[in-house]
């Protein structure tokens, strides 16, 4: 009795799968062929988990940032604790180093001021992951301070320098040009 | 020895069929009628060592009493209680945890999912499926949200497939072998069967714009984990993950969805998957621009290196374990490939001199595990086991010699065991059996 059953749900899937570049419902009340299950949101309500920053600065956020705060700003929220002072390293990995990746063979360590190619991966990933143990508790203008204090001393930007929306990006990161693309053809 | 000499008399002896050096017979013994001569053959070299006859049987303890409850979730046997993930930060001290697959202790194709690989970047998240929710937004005609118990009704897809960490076999660049089990070696890749919905599905929902190129995918776990990946492979074979092995995903495996991009490098296959976000651009984010980018010999380094190249490495004998007599063994291992099926796995006995091709256990999947036999007879000499595996697109196993011409290795012989020397790491695998049946990692 209940096999005819299955077997037309599953036809009238497949039917649904097939008719779907057909149908010019737009899914938005589940009555056409996709299962349109999906619930319409805005851009603007989107916008608290919208926080990845992408290399030409786009979703920077406003604010700015310089080292001098930034130094406080790294022994107040326990940055030190880890990184060490003046983020020369400590448990975990130096922020501040004049260590080359020459010399060190593939085993390197991938330092901010050697290796990493984008200023704002910095930015990025301290307000998405650090500090380690209260993440996203950062507000954006003490990221820019942190981002500024670790670029400054690493000598990468003027001490006075001020980081903001338009001028992290334009960071000449030394790294930035030795990446190749193993798998161009996927992209 | 003498009885079971005289059953091989009865039509059981077929002379060893060597097919490359150093004992490798013809895979053909494994089959049928042909694994039972291999089999009657293991036994009379076996009793022969030893000499002496079986003793009489006699019922033992646990045939004489009702054995223990039935429990909710089933155990295994405590005789295989070392069959376990090692541990790279135990305590859960505030820094990177690696879970590794015990492949020396494995056997088949289907990792047991509380034995699949894992790494959190910080910690397992508990997550509610009544409360999670996946977005998908960005250069799409209409963002959307979809929640787990709508996603559960989608259409959905099953299928085998590995999931390598991009740091898998890190300590193969040692420019020393590293006497150390497959676990430390190769523990970072697993095998599951996942069901789930096609990730080309919800994007057809959501209307994506022409010109885009790349998608962001970023977990719900504590690091926001999120890395970019380009919207051919969504188009192609990603599937939003809800269950593994049968089940809804382990929790430390991306509960309640993860992305899975099959054959693609494990980080960028994101758990907890909370947020798509569909760009023109990628983010170069920390692991795509920092971690998953291998420094090469001449300080560049790769970028985007998506794919878990074919690979291959023999389980048993391994590393770990030693071979008590001469005589009959089988020789068996895993191969896969993130560009294809597995067609053929070639077996050396001599350190490379000699091939023989293996049995490949069918039915074999696109970039998924595919278990791989030979018989083999060991005279008891110095001998050096290693394997190479084709998949159907022709892509080979580099050697190490060519492979390392072009990634290095490292400069000193690596320490840490758990570290990072460099990431996907695809050539051969070796090793050294010496006269005493000792087995040593080796490079040949
Ligand atoms: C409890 C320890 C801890 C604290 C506190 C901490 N971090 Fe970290 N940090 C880590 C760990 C662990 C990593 C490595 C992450 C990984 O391997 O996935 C890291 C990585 C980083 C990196 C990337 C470094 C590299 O070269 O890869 C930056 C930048 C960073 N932290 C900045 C900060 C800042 C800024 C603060 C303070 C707001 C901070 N961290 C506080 C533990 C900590």
């Amino acid at each position: 009795m209940s096999m005819p059953k299955v077997i037309s749900l599953a036809a009238l899937l497949l039917a649904g799968a097939g008719a779907m570049a057909l149908a010019a419902d737009d899914g938005k009340n589940g009555l056409g062929a996709r299962p349109g299950l999906g619930q319409p949101i805005t851009e603007a309500d989107v916008k608290p988990w919208d926080i990845t920053i992408l290399p030409d600065g786009t979703n920077l956020p406003p604010g700015s940032g310089t080292a001098a705060v930034g130094a406080k700003v790294f022994v107040d929220k326990g940055c030190n604790q880890c990184h060490g002072d003046g983020g020369k390293g400590g448990k975990n990995a130096a922020l501040v180093t004049d260590e080359k990746l020459q010399g060190q063979g593939i085993e390197a360590n991938k330092t901010i001021k050697d290796f990493w190619a984008y200023s704002t991966t910095l930015y990025d990933y301290i307000r998405r992951a650090m500090p380690w143990p209260t993440p996203h508790t950062l507000s954006d203008e003490d990221t820019y301070n942190l981002v500024a204090y670790i670029l400054a001393e690493n000598k990468l930007i003027d001490a006075n320098a001020v980081m903001d929306a338009k001028t992290l990006p334009q960071v000449k990161m030394p790294n930035h040009d030795n990446f190749i693309v193993k798998f161009p053809d996927r992209i | 020895m003498g009885i079971l000499r005289k059953r091989g008399g009865a039509g059981w002896s077929a002379p060893d069929e060597f097919v490359a050096g150093n004992g490798l017979l013809h895979r053909r013994a494994l089959l049928g009628r042909g694994l039972m001569l291999a089999g009657a053959a293991g036994v009379s070299a076996a009793s022969g060592a030893t000499g002496a006859a079986a003793e009489p049987l006699q019922n033992a303890e646990w045939s004489m009493h009702q054995g223990t409850t039935v429990e909710a979730t089933g155990r295994r046997s405590k005789f295989e209680k070392d069959t376990v993930r090692i541990l790279s930060n135990p305590k859960g001290e505030p820094r990177t945890q690696h879970a590794r697959t015990p492949h020396h202790r494995l056997s088949g194709s289907i990792t047991p999912s509380h034995l699949h690989f894992t790494i959190l970047h910080n910690g397992i998240p508990d997550i509610d499926p009544e409360q999670h929710k996946l977005v998908i937004h960005g250069m799409v005609k209409q963002p959307m949200v979809f929640t787990m118990d709508k996603l559960m009704r989608y259409p959905m897809v099953t299928r085998q497939t590995f999931v390598e960490c991009g740091g898998n076999s890190s300590l193969m660049f040692s420019n020393e072998p590293i006497q150390k089990d497959l676990q430390y070696l190769h523990g970072l890749v697993s095998n599951s069967e996942w069901t789930g919905v096609l990730l080309s599905t919800l994007l057809d929902e959501v209307g994506v714009d022409p010109k885009a190129v790349w998608m962001l995918p970023e977990g719900a776990d504590t690091p926001l984990l999120t890395r970019s990946v380009p919207l051919k492979k969504a188009w192609d074979d990603a599937i939003l993950v809800l269950y593994q092995n049968g089940e809804r995903l382990m929790a430390e495996q991306g509960y309640p969805v993860r992305l899975l991009l099959p054959g693609w490098e494990g980080n960028m296959n994101t758990k907890y998957v909370r947020r798509i976000k569909i760009t023109d651009q990628p983010a170069m984010s920390y692991y795509e621009a920092r971690n998953y980018s291998p420094i090469l010999p001449d300080y560049t380094a790769y970028k985007f290196y998506f794919v878990n190249e074919v690979k291959s490495f023999i389980t048993s004998p391994s590393f770990g374990q030693s071979l008590k007599d001469p005589g009959y063994y089988e020789i068996s291992g895993v191969a896969y490939s993130g560009t294809g099926r597995i067609e053929r796995v070639m077996v050396s006995a001599d350190g490379g001199k000699s091939w023989a091709d293996a049995a490949v256990q069918g039915p074999t999947m696109h970039k998924a595990f595919t278990r791989f036999h030979i018989p083999w007879r060991w005279d008891g000499s110095p001998a050096t086991l290693t394997s190479r595996a084709i998949d159907d697109g022709g892509n080979i196993q580099p050697l190490r010699a060519d492979f390392v011409k072009e990634r290095g290795q490292t400069l000193k012989p690596a320490t840490n065991m758990m570290g990072f020397y460099s990431q996907h790491y695809n050539s051969l695998t070796s090793w050294g059996i010496n006269a005493k049946g000792e087995i040593a990692h080796v490079y040949a």
